[in-house]
């Protein structure tokens, strides 16, 4: 019989999205057959250019660390019911205060250099997303829509700065570069099994990090508090729980989370901030959160394969010019459609196929007794 | 700023506003039947490159503007399957399908093209070329009302004269109709239909051909009307300020028009504005104008001028009980 189970744990939390992650990567290769090129060839490529070597691996760990923090910034918000797009525009302005303190203390040494950088940048990370965060809970403005336009008034605000402000004469609207003496280490400089690629301090921070949200989301007082809220806004009221505190707490988190990526990108490697620094990386955190189902070790996969993506598509370029490196783009836009949005595509399949399983076993059960 | 400075001014806000406009009702039908589009910027862009890849293999820009209209009501489709059958997260299958657009568009014009992601140059009668009204020279001689009717109501392509007669349709359709009455009722209390003995799943399915039909045309005017070839990424987030309109107008029509053709003021004005001193505040960065549509947007949102209430059941899949 084909009755419909609910699923095991294990089948939503990691079949599933590996499902999901293959039809991404199979209708990318039929896209590639359709152009003539080979796909087999293609994806051995890909996947060579992720982690084929250590240099090439500390590109993608390098990736994976920016997502890990923009997917946290989505995650966090999630759980508190909250739908966090902003995670570009967080990142962008939080650039801005990261390199203010970079540039100001790199006469120093890179400790301080870091600490500033990371204070900056998750000040004014948390400030850009705890003003959407406060009009949703005071004004009842929906946050889908105030982050999204927060991520244009950012980009706004952003190239006024890059080109007028903090602007370097003669350079196209960047800052100038932070001076030797202030510059993060790179791992590579402690393991040459890196290279020179680009993985940096910050991916410590960035596994802190997915253990302090998990801390932070389970194991606290105001875990619960936001969980309560974006499981039941309701019960939340009734159990004395301010909504509106415990909005623009978890927002401001979010945006200081998101705000890391600055110190990872553009303090760490680019050494300076460039206009649209972000490139994209605020919105793939939203793919990150859905396919990591919000959890840190979720996440921290599904960082992982973004990285890798994001890393091979530029070697696929270098060594398949025929295949567009956008192949990679095509490839998230369907991981995120399938696993965020198709999500019950395979659901009911699975239902019968695990539903069979039970009930075969289930009479067997009954047999021998 | 005289007379003549202001026309040519307002000429380019109505063809900054016209993609916006179209783009702006498009998501009119798609969130007043409960369905929240994101994903209008990215309908637009690959409607865009169908447009121009079409045009520029065939030499027809009319087939161009077929398969626009395809692509885009395709993609709807795709956010039709996701949120109406599958009921998935309807703001996450929008951002899917910017980037699939995004992507997508590079991936197939580079493979053909060869070009890097855009598409080679249109010729001008391969292109939606711009009509003259009758009589527009000899009214043009006429004071005041000559120019604006020879310089600004004549002389557009058809589809600007599509997308404004469109918000009268629009506007008959929703308040007249039987079936604007039920797409109204669908994005407010689906139940209430459904009770009735109305399908949720067929209108809301309607609407969103309706949406995808005019993305696409608004995607070919940037590609074939208003420019004469696809570039990567070229509607560079006016979807996203047709969102924004959509929430200023507060889902009505005729607010639709008044917003957009405001946000094309702000688009016209940003280049002509660039180092003009003004008078007591100074020159005013191009930035401030550019982020005003979005400003505007947020203030509106939060209540501090008026109120903007989208549609109940917005965003909230239907599941009809059994």
């Amino acid at each position: 019989m084909s009755a419909r189970q609910p699923l095991p744990k294990w089948a939503t939390n990691i079949l599933m999205p590996a499902m999901n992650v293959l039809l991404a990567l199979f209708v990318g290769g039929l896209a590639v057959a359709v152009i003539g090129e080979d796909p087999i060839e293609a994806m051995r490529v890909l996947a060579y250019g992720a982690f084929g070597s250590g240099y090439n691996l500390g590109f993608t760990l390098h990736y994976a660390t920016s997502l890990t923090f923009t997917g946290l910034a989505v995650a966090i918000a999630f759980h508190a019911g909250l739908f966090n797009i902003g995670g570009e525009g967080q990142a962008y302005v939080a650039g801005l205060g990261a390199i203010m303190m970079a540039l100001w203390l790199d006469q120093t040494h890179w400790v301080f250099v870091l600490i500033g950088a990371t204070v900056g940048a998750t000040t004014l990370g948390a400030i850009w997303a705890a003003i959407p965060g406060y009009l949703q809970a005071k004004r009842g403005s929906h946050i889908v829509i105030t982050t999204i336009m927060f991520n244009f008034i950012a980009s706004a605000f952003m190239s006024y700065m890059l080109a007028q402000v903090i602007t370097n004469p003669g350079a196209n609207a960047e800052t100038r570069t932070i001076a030797e003496t202030g510059r993060i280490p790179l791992l590579s400089e402690y393991f040459v099994f890196f290279k020179h690629s680009p993985v940096n301090i910050m991916l410590i921070f960035g596994i802190l990090a997915l253990i302090g949200v998990y801390i932070l989301v389970w194991r606290t007082k105001l875990g619960f508090k936001i969980r309560t809220l974006g499981m039941n806004p309701d019960a939340a009221r009734y159990a004395g729980i301010s909504a509106v505190s415990i909005i623009v707490i978890t927002m401001a988190i979010a945006g200081a989370l998101a705000g890391m990526m600055a110190v990872n990108e553009a303090v760490s490697v680019q050494k300076r901030l460039v206009v649209g620094y972000v490139q994209g990386f605020g919105f793939i955190g939203i793919a990150v959160a859905f396919m990591g189902r919000a959890h840190p070790v979720g996440i921290a996969l599904a960082a992982i394969l973004f990285g890798a993506l994001y890393q091979g598509g530029v070697e696929l370029a270098f060594v398949m010019p025929a295949v567009p490196s956008e192949l990679v783009v095509v490839i998230q836009a369907l991981v995120i459609l399938f696993s965020g949005a198709m999500d019950q595509m395979f659901k009911p399949v699975l239902e019968r196929v695990f539903g069979a399983f039970r009930t075969r076993s289930s009479s067997t059960e009954t047999e021998e007794a | 700023m005289g007379f003549e400075d202001i026309i040519p001014l307002l000429n380019s806000s109505i063809r900054f506003a016209v993609p916006l406009l179209l783009a702006c009702l498009a998501g009119l039908y798609s969130e007043r039947s409960g369905i929240v589009d994101i994903g209008l910027e990215g309908k637009m862009l690959g409607a865009a490159f169908a447009a121009a890849a079409v045009a520029a293999l065939t030499g027809d820009v009319w087939l161009g503007m077929l398969a626009a209209i395809g692509v885009s009501i395709s993609m709807s489709m795709i956010h039709a399957v996701a949120s109406i059958n599958l009921r998935g997260n309807q703001v996450i299958s929008g951002v899917a399908l910017n980037f699939l657009a995004l992507g997508g568009t590079v991936f197939i014009g580079h493979s053909i093209f060869k070009r890097g992601g855009t598409t080679p140059n249109l010729a001008k009668d391969e292109r939606i070329g711009a009509i003259e009204l009758p009589l527009a020279q000899e009214i043009g001689q006429v004071p005041v009302i000559g120019p604006i009717y020879e310089q600004l109501i004549s002389g557009h392509s058809i589809i600007v004269y599509f997308a404004f007669l469109a918000v009268p349709i629009t506007a008959w359709v929703l308040m007249k109709t039987r079936f604007g009455l039920r797409l109204r009722a669908v994005g407010e209390n689906p139940k209430a239909l459904d009770t009735a003995g109305i399908s949720v799943f067929l209108l809301r399915y309607q609407a969103l051909v309706i949406t995808g039909i005019l993305c696409g045309i608004a995607g070919a005017y940037l590609s074939t009307a208003q420019g004469a070839n696809f570039s990567e990424n070229m509607t560079a987030g006016r979807g996203f300020i047709a969102l924004a309109a959509l929430i200023f107008a507060k889902w009505k029509p005729w607010n639709a028009l008044w917003t957009c053709l405001l946000f094309g003021v702000l688009s016209a004005a940003q280049i002509r504005l660039q180092g003009v001193e003004f008078p007591i505040i100074g020159e005013v960065p191009v930035q401030v104008i550019q982020a005003a549509p979005y400003v505007l947007t947020v203030i509106l949102l939060a209540g501090f001028i008026g109120r903007a209430v989208p549609p109940k059941a917005v965003g909230q899949p239907y599941v009809k009980e059994r």
